[in-house]
């Protein structure tokens, strides 16, 4: 591919090679005579040095016998320019080079790259910005994403000009996108759409992640190879930054920038080679294998591998040729993974009549159609499905377009299929596509379940698309670890973080066997230290049963043997195990006609969906509408029971109490009276610690005779008001939703805006100390430093003793003697009072609130669900109605503050010091005292605290055997996998009380 | 001594599960220490040594011994536990694995501040660890100045406190010198092999009776001069400064070696020492007491010991600034009112006001660039690292100042090419304006 011969480029008739090796391509231009006489563009598929090799013999008939200039830049170029002795450009400062060469009027240049974004901002204040190591949204993910939705990259570049609506989608990091869409793929939402989404959520990080506050405006030079060529993130950033086609410049050097800007910043070096030195010091940088890290290989041998499958083969279920089956009744399971479907057909001894697995290539609707449609060929007169179940994350959908009888969240499904497989298991582990689940089982039920948070993900789905990228598939990819002498190791964290350890390999010249052995064992790493967070095998107990799609892979299941020092078992039907738990769960049921759609029926069957806004209540979320056979209407993507459409049910469920909405019902009749104040106008952002203290500042202010305007509860769009003003991406989300906040009351013209530092929140001395996080403590700091729209309102954050009347009258006093006309120092004294008082009075209703909950709970034999968390979690953004999803499962929901003075604060094992956290030990304490009690933690993503409190809360409730059940919350606006935690928990209670009688 | 416990019930909370360090197991016990810095700490073990604990520092001696370290780490460690957390961690559960030592007869030692930050948790997280591992029975010791625990076999001193200020005093300067003299020294390795004979002189020292601050003096003019012999180019390198939290800023551990890319680089790293993170923990039960009236009572204690320390520091400064061949580092008097405009003296948790008062700093010096080193996902430098950029950038345009994430899944070659993107711009500025 010749891209930009010809090219004019004045180095004074120098002869200059620039050379660019990035994540996943390399790039090659050549200057002769004042222009550009060849340049390459092709990827390395991780051969870094071969690569290369092969790019700079191939300038060789045209440099011939030329002194040449040569610098080499680029990710993966690092390591190989100074093993070689070669001139080594960084590559973002490369890319200034060649801009202030050709476009020297541009103003921003946003570059992405296969792994790395960059903005470099020129006019104004030349300042050059990379990605941190939390932020995918780049080349590599958009490959993943169109792995996702089974298109090559420029199919789902065609697909997204056809887009007729954008989604939400998580921009921070490529993991939680991920998470956003495969939900919305499962609900059957059109794939224009999700992939023109994907593209914009690419754009709003890049802004929102780079920017930090400063604004992208001018020219804008668009570069790398992403950038080139799709034409629907093209589109996505014009109409993110709001750019005309004078000032989105998309120059056709756009993917050889970086090496162009390495053979400016070499013709400007020194040294001249040979076009023999370059290559042999190439060359021998080649052969320099100089990896630190190796591993134990997987296996010795061939005869070792041989032995090891033969052991694994002996885990297999009988099968029955149809025609051939004598018993009649058969039983039907699916599951709908999240990337694969499943079926299994079983006869009345669990016998497999019929099973099949495969991607669901983004439409799970039309593959369970196609099978129904091949099982009811298979079904001749011996065979009649008498019930059907399905579970996994499309478990709604395939429901209610086939009338499946029953539905089983997945957890259970999977218990079921290993029980059969073992009844003395005792530990599970599966391992799917995006998911990692495990469970301990105790007495012939689950003790306990754990499933991977969305950050530390790097689950099947992860190697898969890691060997397409580097040109393999699954099968052969995984066939070449099985005997790679020396597996890298990688690390065990996020998928982002493992490409950039993949990248480092490469650098040091591990090969793809390499790649693949060392990946296998990181994500058994992953899955043992991450996720079951083991510390000996012990702790897994004996007898362990393992599955999902991932433990085909051989390498994998070997590395998991190594890694726990122990045998397990893995069936045959290790990918089928939710289907095949689904149908033993069928047949479980004893039903004697099955509701599945008939074979006439399925003929004539339909689909269609539609996108749109559920307006039920403030959360507003996007719904997609599903149409079956013309006249049958199912709603996904709602978050509660309203969205759906089932009014009289939400009538029923507003009558559970719900301690979450009683608060937010309070806050709201706070803000319907903002007061008719004359000393002006305070605002008051609904955020973060103002969720505690807010009634206290409210009556404060408005005792001085001020008008309370509150920013009101957070939404989507709020957080995206203030998004561009965020300088650490990695604060949790209730922090950086301040910003959004802060716009809003600047847009409601308050005069003033008030949020004190505290760095001691109320005692309510039942800790060691009463410290706020720092966060909470000293966000202001940070808001009055980087939000522009400060400038021009008064922000107030004073330090302040909230536990000392004395002194916090005096500290506010001298805040406010001489604002708004002044203020006596009684006047600020009797409002501190009254502001005590009120906040007094706002904990006692609450309690007696809390306390009126349980009491309802018992009269009607319910659960209560304490949903334990911060203040702030109540908000309908941050807790995205998860207390919504729990009463509508049955729950009645109470805040941790509402119940935790119902007991005496516990022994802890760590230093009790901040007041919220105090509140979450009482919460699981009382817990564990009340048998119809189970507590919910609620965690923000990013929230480095709770590190410390879900251990302490989970040994709380785990010392005295009650189920401990985490949530953790980000921008993620899907409730899927929310759902599949509390579906479980119910689950597994009912489990358990079953084997108890 | 301390106000900034609250005086409530449960201070005592978790207490009946600790393993208390007891007058008996002194006696025989070896005293495992976290290594953040390798001259620092040296010198410190000595000095508990001189009380009769048998100290044993732990050091990390090849890449595969870092490796094991984090490994253990990473088994024993919430996976939302910062970094320094789990390093230290997985460096005291490697050591009790490693079978030199009895885990019978062996105790940890950790500091705890007690401030409002996850990090005084370490300890407890050290608790957990140890007791997931089977050693549950091993006492560890919270070295404190606030009286959150106390172990009747470890006692802290006045004259014990006052010999490890000369510890860090003299870690403090040979840290300057080095990172001074080490970018331009014609034979590569004499500023750190004339370091490292100092330490074992000074670590003999420490083993007198008596120290007589005459000799401290003394020592410091001696140093200095010894480091100024040693022979440099005169190239022009540029200066990058390292601001960040505490134990990746100072640990080659924590922060891939930092200090020795900076180098190879041909960089000159710049950072303040650990005398100004001690003054900055005296200094702040002062501004709790402005702000909150809290502890009013004893200010004076906390007044008196940072006037001392900072009596201290400023001998120090002198001794190298009557040499006159290098830059001493700026008086505790400047950090204080650096942040001035900036961020409020109120922000006490992890580093702090501090933090950003160093960059002011370093930018006051002429140190334009900086390297702002944090544990992935640390919460006090959201606000006093990333979050002050933007208004310290405003005022000084010219200032470049990366902020590098540390994390047991970090690749140094991103925090590397990261950083040699800052030194490719300094670099061309540096020649602009020559």
């Amino acid at each position: 591919m010749d891209f930009i011969d010809n090219l004019n480029i004045d180095f004074d008739g120098q002869t200059v090679i620039g050379i660019d090796i990035g994540s996943t391509t390399a790039k090659i231009v050549a200057v002769k005579d004042n222009r550009v006489v060849y340049s390459c563009y092709e990827r390395h598929f991780s051969q870094v040095r071969p690569k290369t090799l092969e790019l700079i013999k191939r300038v060789k008939d045209i440099v011939k016998d030329d002194g040449i200039k040569v610098a080499i830049s680029g990710s993966a170029g690092l390591g190989m320019a100074r093993a070689a002795g070669i001139p080594f450009v960084q590559e973002v400062f490369a890319t200034g080079e060649t801009v202030k060469k050709f476009e020297p009027d541009t103003s921003v240049v946003i570059e992405l790259g296969g792994e790395d974004a960059k903005v470099i901002f020129i006019k104004g204040g030349m300042d050059e910005r990379m990605n941190g190591t939390c932020a995918g949204g780049t080349g590599a993910f958009i490959d993943q994403m169109a792995t996702l939705l089974a298109v090559s990259v420029s199919e789902m570049d065609e697909l997204s000009l056809k887009a007729t609506r954008v989604y939400p989608i998580a921009s921070r990091c490529g993991v939680f996108a991920k998470t956003d869409i495969q939900p919305l793929l499962n609900q059957g939402a059109a794939k224009e759409n999700i992939a023109a989404s994907i593209y914009a959520a690419v754009a709003n990080q890049t802004i929102a992640g780079l920017a930090q506050g400063r604004r992208i405006e001018g020219k804008v030079m668009f570069l790398g190879g992403p950038l080139y060529y799709c034409k629907g993130l093209r589109n996505a950033f014009k109409k993110a930054l709001k750019l005309d086609d004078e000032n989105a410049v998309f120059p056709e050097y756009g993917l050889l920038s970086v090496a162009l800007g390495a053979a400016i910043y070499a013709s400007g070096q020194k040294e001249v080679f040979t076009y023999d030195e370059i290559e042999s010091k190439i060359e021998k940088s080649t052969h320099e294998r100089t990896v630190a890290l190796h591993g134990e290989p997987l296996f010795k041998n061939r005869e070792e591998y041989e032995e090891f499958k033969a052991r694994h083969a002996k885990a297999s279920v009988e099968s029955v040729y149809p025609p051939d089956y004598k018993d009649g009744e058969a039983y039907l399971g699916i599951d709908c993974g999240s990337t694969t479907t499943k079926l299994v057909l079983i006869g009345k001894n669990g016998e497999i009549l019929y099973s099949y697995y495969d991607s669901n290539k983004g439409n799970p609707v039309e593959i369970v159609r196609a099978q129904l449609e091949e099982i009811y060929k298979i079904c001749k007169d011996n065979i009649q499905i008498k019930a059907s179940a399905v579970t996994g994350y499309g478990e709604d959908l395939i429901k209610n377009a086939f009338h499946v009888d029953f539905g089983i969240v997945e957890t259970m499904a999977h218990f079921t299929a290993a029980h059969h497989f073992n009844p003395k298991v005792d530990f599970i582990l599966d391992i799917g596509g995006q998911d990692i689940k495990c469970f301990k089982v105790k007495n012939n039920a689950i003790d306990s379940i754990m499933l991977n948070e969305a950050c530390s993900s790097g689950c099947g789905s992860f190697i898969e698309t890691f060997a397409r990228s580097m040109g393999y598939g699954i099968e052969e990819f995984s066939k070449l670890g099985l005997f790679s002498t020396g597996p890298v190791d990688l690390g065990s964290r996020c998928t982002v973080f493992m490409n950039s350890s993949v990248k480092q390999a490469q650098k040091d010249g591990a090969d793809v066997g390499d790649i693949s052995a060392g990946l296998s064992k990181s994500v058994v790493k992953n899955a043992i230290y991450k996720v079951i967070r083991a510390t000996s095998v012990e702790e897994l107990g004996t007898q362990i049963v393992v599955q999902g799609g991932t433990f085909y892979n051989d390498a994998v299941l070997c590395a998991f043997e190594k890694e726990i020092g122990r045998e397990v078992i893995r069936p045959s039907i290790a990918g089928l195990m939710g289907a095949y738990g689904a149908a033993l769960f069928a047949k479980m049921q004893k039903t004697e006609k099955s509701s599945l759609i008939d074979r006439e029926k399925l003929e004539k069957f339909t689909h269609t969906s539609k996108a749109a806004s559920c307006h039920g209540c403030t959360n507003n979320c996007q719904i997609t509408i599903n149409i079956f056979n013309g006249n049958e209407r199912y709603v996904s993507g709602n978050k509660c029971e309203k969205g759906a459409g089932l009014k009289e049910s939400s009538k029923e469920i507003e009558l559970i109490p719900n301690l979450h909405r009683y608060k937010r019902d309070k806050f709201q009749k706070l803000m319907d009276d903002p007061g008719d104040g004359t000393r002006g106008t305070v605002g008051l952002p609904l955020a973060l610690g103002m969720y505690e203290l807010g009634p206290l500042w409210y009556t404060f202010f408005k005792t001085l005779g001020y008008k309370v305007i509150f920013s009101g509860f957070s939404n989507r769009s709020v957080y995206t008001k203030g998004q561009y003003s965020i300088p650490s991406d990695t604060a949790c989300y209730p922090a950086k939703i301040m910003h959004g906040h802060i716009e809003t009351l600047v847009d409601k013209n308050a005069d003033m805006i008030f949020y004190p530092c505290l760095t001691y929140n109320i005692d309510e001395n039942i800790s060691d100390n009463c410290y706020n996080c720092p966060v909470v403590a000293y966000y202001s700091e940070l808001l009055s430093g980087n939000m522009e729209s400060l400038r021009n309102t008064e922000f107030i954050y004073p330090y302040l003793n909230i536990n000392n009347k004395k002194e916090l009258a005096q500290e506010l006093y001298s805040v406010f003697k001489n604002k708004s006309g002044g203020f006596s120092k009684k006047e600020v004294r009797n409002a501190v009072d009254k502001a005590f008082d009120a906040y007094r009075e706002w904990m006692r209703d609450i309690r007696d609130e809390g306390v009126r909950a349980i009491r309802w709970a018992e009269e009607n034999g319910k659960r209560v669900m304490i949903l334990a968390g911060r203040p702030y979690h109540i908000d309908p953004e941050i807790g995205h109605g998860i207390d919504n999803l729990a009463v509508s499962l049955g729950f009645c929901v109470v805040s941790e503050d509402s119940i935790s003075d119902l007991t005496t604060p516990p022994n802890v094992n760590v230093l009790n010091q901040w007041t919220y956290h105090a509140r979450l030990y009482a919460a699981a304490k009382y817990a564990t005292e009340h048998s119809n009690t189970e507590l919910v933690q609620l965690v923000s993503f990013g929230c480095g605290i709770d590190a410390i409190t879900t251990d302490e809360v989970r040994a709380i409730l785990e010392g005295k055997n009650k189920l401990y059940t985490q949530i953790k919350i980000d921008e993620i606006t899907n409730l899927g996998a929310v759902r599949i935690r509390l579906r479980s928990l119910l689950g597994a209670l009912d489990f358990a009380r079953y084997s108890d009688i | 001594m301390n106000d900034n416990k609250n005086s409530c019930a449960f201070a005592a909370a978790g207490e009946d599960s600790r393993v208390v360090f007891t007058e008996e197991m002194k006696k025989d016990y070896t005293i495992l220490l976290p290594n953040m810095l390798p001259r620092h700490f040296r010198i410190l073990s000595k000095v508990f040594q001189f009380y009769g604990y048998h100290t044993v520092l732990l050091e990390e001696n090849s890449e595969e011994e870092a490796r094991k370290v984090i490994d253990a780490g990473l088994r024993s460690v919430h996976n939302d536990a910062c970094y320094p957390a789990l390093l230290v961690i997985g460096q005291f559960i490697s050591a009790l694995e490693s079978g030199k030592y009895d885990p019978h007869k062996t105790a940890l030692m950790m500091t705890q501040t007690g401030g409002g930050c996850r990090a005084s948790n370490y300890i407890a997280l050290i608790r957990k660890a140890l007791k997931k591992a089977g050693f549950g029975y091993v006492p560890v010791i919270s070295l404190n100045f606030s009286g959150l625990e106390d172990n009747p076999g470890f006692k802290i001193t006045i004259p014990m406190i006052h010999r490890a200020l000369y510890a860090v005093l003299y870690g403090d300067l040979l840290m300057s010198l080095i990172n001074q003299t080490r970018p331009y020294e014609t034979v590569k390795g004499s500023a750190e092999a004339l370091a490292d004979r100092w330490v074992d002189r000074l670590v003999d020292e420490m083993t007198h009776h008596t120290i007589r601050y005459s000799t401290v003096k003394k020592n410091y003019d001696r140093i200095v001069a010894d480091f100024a012999k040693i022979e440099k180019t005169k190239e022009k390198k540029v200066r990058v400064g390292i601001v960040g939290e505490i134990f990746v800023k100072f640990s080659p551990l924590g922060n891939n070696n930092l200090e020795d890319f900076l180098v190879s680089e041909n960089a000159e790293p710049v950072m303040a020492g650990l005398v100004d993170f001690l003054l900055y923990c005296m200094y702040n039960p002062i501004v709790d007491a402005r702000l909150y009236g809290k502890g009013k009572k004893t200010v004076f204690i906390y007044k008196a010991i940072c006037a001392f320390i900072q009596k201290k520091q400023n001998d120090l400064i002198k001794a190298i600034r009557k040499e006159g061949s290098f830059t001493p580092p700026s008086p505790f008097k400047n950090t204080l009112t650096a942040n001035e405009g900036y961020i409020s003296s109120g922000v006490k948790m992890g580093e702090g006001w501090l933090l950003t008062a160093e960059m002011l700093e370093l930018i006051h010096d002429g140190v334009n660039n900086i390297v702002c080193a944090q544990p992935f996902g640390c919460l006090p430098n959201h606000i006093v690292g990333k979050g002050m950029m933007k208004p310290i950038k405003e005022k000084h345009p010219d200032v470049n100042i990366v902020a590098i994430d540390y994390d047991p899944g970090a690749t140094r070659i991103n925090q590397e090419n990261r950083i040699k993107l800052m030194l490719a711009n300094a670099n061309e500025a540096m020649t602009v304006n020559a």
